[in-house]
């Protein structure tokens, strides 16, 4: 996912004064600085790259850990029902991905290119799919389009199990991904085209395609990359909703899960990275050139009231946001009645956990304590890291190390990084393996698995800042760690807020990671959602899915409250 | 914050700790089962608490072969009997005579002396179907499986895949049986064309039914009487061929450090009280004399047992499996 990098104004870098060698000698602060960036090295290095390549080592093993090259691989491609998962696979991203990218470009171009009315609902309700897990709208589409579903006709007795539900699916679920990022290509682009489109008297739809189009066009192939690897990765949607339609990610799942056959899991993950990798060379590309896109001098683009577009708009978003809640008002319907679709008289009995499948209630306490920690302590190592990464004087190697193992979880499928982590902790060899089965597990791999946004989010922070403030401090002799926690954490309290509610609620909704890695001490919600629904009870599934819904929302509610307060004290200096 | 990630590390260790007494007891038994059979268990053990890992019979089946070398599980509990027997071939059981071994029927136990496993009940196949959604169709109420490969049910039937499920297992074997084996194959070929969705577990084909989703649901009698009883539109129809069985049974794993409370779940299982429950659930169960009440099951379940040979259903479970995904796995896209 993208972030903006924000510029400051620049004035300072004129200041410093290259000539006298004040201090070549690395003070005490900068060696402390450069260890514990080690540390926090060493310590990506075993959350991240060890189980990757513990994963790599696994797909070349025979059944006695003896190593067999490719021969895995020659036979997952001489089983033609597996490697029809593959061409299934594209083809299911490839759909999705057309329709998200276009629908989300709509979207973002009412919200920043129109002054259609309603844009700050439409904004609220477009974020709403990222607070329930992906198999919330699958299972929701049973619902709707299902045999007894209220809206089956609408399919002309296609089935909704299979390619068309997993591609409604995804699309709902991958939608405000798409629309962050395509909102951030359209709100940034340069009035002055405009104007000088205007006064060649361009007619608007050539405007558009000349002016518009390519302005975005960064967005757009950012957004269909990571559109297309989110679909090829998720394995919620089409473990649900999929039928006997078999796609890569449920391989994985039915491979390891199902039979246990680790190796062959291995290698089904292997292929799942390809694309995970490819996208974020893509997104790292279209990062430089998207920067270099806009020049000091650009004027921002107002939008001027009219009429046929502003309708228009409003009535797409209109649309796209009546779809997203239907969807999510249809699950929770489902999740009140007493029995679908016979006996629709509300009730509660969906609701008592305590007799089903997925570990009840306990479930549920469990992934609000995991997110919990994992927002707490994810926020703490990542700023860190992102802190020294950014301040630490020299040390080019150690930075550029770092750095890359930051950005590293974005090209790395959860479900992959779950099936590293059983290979690389259940490792009876690892001294690391007491921490398999506990929460901390759970807590470890679910800061690794969003790392990487944490961390570009906190340097796009620590960016804003003025180099100055360490300057002066340090010629003060004070001790970096208390500039760090005097000045630098109070002014990107806003950053840290974000960072620590996106792990909150990521860890929440998690799946795919955590699938291989809860013990019967630490089963899941989302996980609950799964099972129940793997084991007939839908509406159960349906009703728990709702309450991780609901939790992330008044965690989300509360936050925002919480924040204005917090960020009046701490941020009343960007006002002047 | 290294120092208080190592901080939860060590309190969740801590915490598995001070509960020493703490079963790990692998099931196949349904979630809405084993919280009655827990809280009677603990009742009559107090100090001794069972944790349990719970799913479909073909992954609990998996799971325990996968984790041979570093086990995790203190007792199988609730599993399929051909399941047991291949994990005893294994070397993973250790055989123990419960109390009251003497009481049980003899041929809900293994032959071997003393016991690798015991059995606890019998479970049968069962199809659920729903009245409503036939009226609608107007199809016929199928008395017997080959009802089911008319043309008229084309689309209309879940069925639990035998890979995972221990209810698909026992279906497919006991047809492979009462029809032998090439009969049994060409079946299952007419089924295979009328199969809407071959599920996950056993019990969501009877609750699918149940639902109106399909007409036909391949699942078990416990499902089917508790279901209707839960108030779904559905008949429990037992086919008129006769019904594919398995023994859900209980051993204690050879590895286990925790013997002697593992010992105390398998003595609990034989008693009359935990057969009385399993009664609740189950037609027949380890214990003569006690009275099943399952009043949504017309027919005698015990009367329509189909001959099984269970050395024959576990020794050929793999070969059995095998054919089935080749047949009829991943063939089919949704219809």
């Amino acid at each position: 996912m993208t972030s903006v990098a924000i510029d400051t104004t620049g004035k300072a870098a004129t200041v410093s004064s290259p000539a006298a060698p004040v201090r070549q000698r690395t003070s005490r602060d900068d060696i402390l600085m450069r260890v514990m960036l080690a540390v926090l090295t060493l310590w990506l290095i075993v959350t991240v790259l060890l189980p990757l390549g513990a994963l790599l080592i696994k797909a070349g093993e025979g059944p006695k850990g003896e190593f067999v090259g490719l021969a895995n691989f020659v036979q997952y491609f001489s089983n033609p029902a597996l490697t029809a998962s593959i061409s299934n696979s594209i083809l299911i991203a490839l759909v999705s991905t057309v329709i998200c990218v276009l629908l989300s470009f709509i979207f973002a171009y009412g919200l920043t290119r129109t002054c259609m009315p309603g844009r700050g609902v439409f904004k609220l309700v477009s974020q709403i799919p990222l607070l329930a897990p992906s198999l919330l709208p699958a299972i929701s589409l049973v619902y709707l389009f299902g045999n007894q579903g209220i809206a089956k006709g609408a399919l002309f007795g296609a089935s909704i199990y299979g390619p068309i539900g997993i591609v409604i699916g995804e699309v709902f679920w991958t939608f405000p991904h798409a629309l962050i990022i395509m909102t951030t290509a359209l709100a940034t682009s340069d009035a002055r085209l405009y104007e000088a489109a205007e006064s060649l008297k361009a007619s608007a739809w050539r405007t558009f395609w000349t002016v518009t189009i390519p302005g975005a066009r960064y967005g757009l192939i950012s957004a269909t990359f990571v559109v297309f690897t989110l679909v090829i990765t998720d394995f919620g949607v089409p473990k649900v909703i999929g039928g006997q339609y078999n796609v890569l990610a449920t391989d994985v799942y039915k491979q390891v899960v199902g039979q246990q056959n680790f190796r062959m899991g291995a290698v089904v993950g292997l292929l799942l990275l390809f694309p995970a990798v490819l996208s974020f060379f893509v997104d790292q590309w279209v990062q430089r050139k998207q920067s270099a896109a806009l020049s000091a001098r650009a004027v921002p683009y107002q939008p001027k009231p009219d009429t046929a577009t502003d309708t228009f708009a409003f009535v797409a978003c209109g649309l796209i946001s009546l779809i997203v809640l239907v969807i999510i008002g249809m699950a929770f319907f489902a999740s009140l009645a007493t029995l679908w679709p016979y006996n629709l008289t509300p009730s509660l009995k969906n609701y008592d956990f305590d007799n089903m499948d997925g570990g009840g209630w306990e479930s549920f306490f469990n992934s609000l304590r995991m997110a919990g920690y994992t927002a707490v302590f994810g926020t703490a190592i990542v700023f860190a890291g992102a802190y020294l990464v950014e301040k630490t004087k020299g040390f080019s190697f150690g930075r550029l190390l770092f750095q890359m193992l930051a950005l590293l979880p974005l090209a790395v499928p959860g479900i992959v990084l779950g099936l590293g982590y059983i290979f690389f902790f259940n490792a009876p060899s690892n001294p690391f393996n007491f921490i398999y089965g506990t929460m901390s597990i759970l807590v470890i791999c679910s800061v690794a698995h969003f790392y990487s946004v944490a961390h570009l989010t906190a340097v796009t922070a620590l960016k804003q800042l003025d180099q100055e403030i360490e300057t002066v401090s340090a010629s003060l002799r004070v001790a970096f760690y208390r500039t760090f926690l005097r000045v630098t954490l109070p002014v990107c309290l806003p950053a840290v807020l974000d960072i620590a509610m996106y792990l909150f609620v990521n860890a929440l909704t998690t799946v795919s990671a955590v699938v291989f890695l809860y013990s019967p001490q630490t089963t899941l919600a989302s996980i609950a959602v799964l099972n129940m629904d793997d084991a007939g009870d839908v509406a159960p599934a349906a009703a728990m899915a709702m309450t991780i819904f609901f939790a992330a929302t008044i965690v989300r509610v509360l936050y925002t409250l919480l924040a204005k307060g917090a960020l009046a004290r701490t941020q009343a200096w960007r006002h002047r | 914050m290294l120092r208080q990630i190592l901080g939860i590390a060590a309190l969740s260790l801590f915490a598995t700790a001070a509960q020493a007494q703490e079963l790990t007891v692998y099931t196949a038994l349904e979630a809405d089962q084993v919280k009655a059979y827990q809280a009677s268990f603990e009742k009559a053990n107090p100090g001794t608490k069972v944790r349990w890992v719970r799913d479909s019979t073909g992954i609990v089946t998996a799971k325990l072969l996968a984790e041979k070398a570093n086990p995790q599980a203190d007792v199988v509990f609730g599993l399929a009997a051909t399941s047991l027997m291949l994990l005893d071939k294994e070397g993973m059981l250790q055989a123990y005579a419960p109390q009251g071994l003497d009481k049980i029927k003899k041929t809900m136990r293994d032959p071997a002396d003393p016991p690798k496993w015991v059995g606890m009940d019998i479970w049968a196949s069962a199809i659920c179907f729903n009245t409503v959604e036939a009226q609608k169709k107007k199809a016929a109420t199928p008395v017997s499986w080959a009802d089911l490969t008319k043309p008229e049910c084309k689309g209309q039937i879940a069925m639990p895949n035998p890979a995972s499920s221990g209810t698909g297992y026992l279906m497919v074997s006991g047809w492979l049986q009462m029809m032998g084996e090439e009969a049994g194959w060409k079946f299952m070929d007419g089924l295979h064309q009328n199969i809407a969705s071959y599920t996950h577990s056993g019990s969501k084909p009877c609750r699918q039914a149940a639902a109106g989703e399909y007409v036909v649901g391949l699942s078990f009698e416990y499902r089917a009487n508790k279901t209707k009883k839960d108030g779904a539109p559905i008949e429990a129809i037992l086919p008129k061929e006769g019904l594919g069985w398995d023994m859900e049974a209980a051993a204690i794993t050879s590895t286990t450090k925790k013997t002697d409370a593992a010992r105390k779940l398998l003595d609990w299982s034989l008693s009359e009280g935990a057969n009385k429950l399993y009664a609740e659930n189950f037609a027949i169960v380890a214990l003569p004399g006690i009275q099943a009440k399952l009043e949504n099951i017309q027919g005698d379940v015990e009367q329509m047992l189909a001959k099984n040979d269970f050395q024959w259903a576990a020794a050929n479970r793999d070969r059995i499996l095998a054919e089935w995904t080749k047949r009829y796995d991943g063939k089919s896209e949704a219809k």
